[in-house]
């Protein structure tokens, strides 16, 4: 018994064409026992940042907080948004701190970054529990299903997937893998960033 | 063993635990309350660790009545619980946490709506229509599945308790005898017999 498995669920985040996805599952349990099946684990940090939380259920609730106190204290001092490349290096340096008495949590980030000439480019990240970051260019999982969020995101994700593809990849990636997992499940949410609107949808799943 | 269930229905939550006060296979006491008022609108039910309970919610039932004493309204549901959450979280990584599990009913006098709030003794919280702890939850959980309705009475909400608790009486080894029963909507608190 792991204290990473008590309560089950799984992150996933995927990088498209000028978009970004991520998704989670929606169940909360006690070991095998399931408790609720709308608990989210991703939430909103800016408008162009989505933060997504498996692990122990105290340490999401926890950390959301954490993030959004540390989040706002950035915003007033510096007088705009904090962009996602300096999110990561907040989440893994606020991870850190705890470093030999962690939260049991692996978070996994999804945004749209500034580039120089103005535009935007897809951004996805994700640590460990103590905050090693790990930058990909593909897509990034984490939670209890995440050895088979490895096996389905390697068959079906492609480059360059538009919006409405990349929803239907990631959206099969994470209902096809949780179907292999007890402990995750119980619905999904799925939400697509594109540089000027986010799409947040609510997935029926197996409810067993 | 200890358990408690919580239903919310159309306005209104109804809390129930039970009245045994149990210290190894010895039961020492069977009338105990173990749902505290909080605050008009906010009941709690608390099951856990003996001593570890009754010492934080006193200690949570006091900081409530002490915030509404200074700012002359009571916290509305949502902020109460996220703060009881907190004040678990925080013990769970002290030198000695608290054990204790809450079911957190109470009506929102601001929106009219009925809340409750599922915390553990780690600090994990979450809204739900229905709700339990214990080795009651095993057998009353998949019974709500069924039969709770967000829309139903105060009557039907009643009976479905009612289910609940024949039906821990008549699978669990270890069943609590008696349950004291509180409903808490628009008119406030009020305890009620089954």
């Amino acid at each position: 018994m792991s204290i990473m498995e008590y309560n089950g669920g799984s992150v996933i985040a995927m990088v498209g064409k000028d978009c970004v996805a991520i998704a989670s599952d929606l169940r909360l349990g006690n070991q095998a026992l399931g408790i609720s099946s709308n608990f989210q684990k991703i939430f909103p940090v800016t408008d162009r940042i989505y933060l997504g939380l498996p692990g122990l259920a105290t340490d999401v609730t926890t950390l959301r907080e954490l993030f959004r106190y540390r989040v706002n204290m950035y915003t007033i001092k510096e007088e705009r948004d904090i962009e996602p490349e300096t999110f990561a290096h907040l989440v893994s340096s606020t991870l850190y701190e705890r470093r030999f008495g962690p939260f049991f949590i692996e978070p996994v980030m999804a945004g749209m970054s500034k580039t120089p000439s103005g535009g935007y480019k897809p951004f996805i990240a994700a640590t460990d529990l103590i905050g090693c970051l790990n930058f990909a260019k593909d897509f990034v999982v984490a939670g209890t299903a995440s050895s088979k969020l490895y096996g389905v995101a390697e068959g079906l994700w492609e480059p360059d997937l538009e919006p409405e593809d990349l929803f239907e990849t990631i959206s099969q990636t994470m209902l096809n893998a949780v179907d292999r997992d007890a402990y995750s499940g119980w619905g999904v949410i799925v939400h697509v960033m594109t540089k000027d609107k986010v799409i947040t949808r609510t997935l029926k799943g197996r409810m067993d | 063993m200890e358990t408690s269930f919580a239903i919310t229905g159309k306005g209104y939550v109804i809390l129930a635990a039970d009245t045994t006060s149990a210290r190894s296979i010895v039961k020492m006491k069977s009338d105990e309350d173990k749902i505290k008022t909080l605050s008009p609108h906010l009941l709690m039910a608390y099951s856990g660790e003996p001593g570890d309970t009754i010492q934080f919610a006193e200690y949570i039932e006091r900081n409530i009545r002490l915030y509404q004493i200074r700012n002359n309204y009571p916290l509305r549901p949502p902020a109460a619980a996220s703060w009881i959450r907190r004040s678990l979280a925080d013990s769970l990584r002290s030198r000695k946490p608290y054990a204790v599990n809450l079911l957190l009913g109470g009506y929102d006098t601001t929106t009219y709506t009925p809340h409750l709030y599922w915390v553990d003794y780690l600090g994990t919280m979450t809204e739900l229509p229905f709700g339990a702890h214990g080795y009651g939850s095993y057998f009353a959980l998949s019974l709500l599945d069924r039969y709770h309705d967000p829309e139903a009475t105060l009557e039907e909400g009643l009976a479905t308790l009612r289910r609940c608790i024949d039906e821990v009486s008549k699978r669990l080894v270890v069943s609590p005898g008696k349950y004291k029963v509180k409903v808490v909507d628009k008119d406030g608190i009020r305890e009620v017999e089954l």
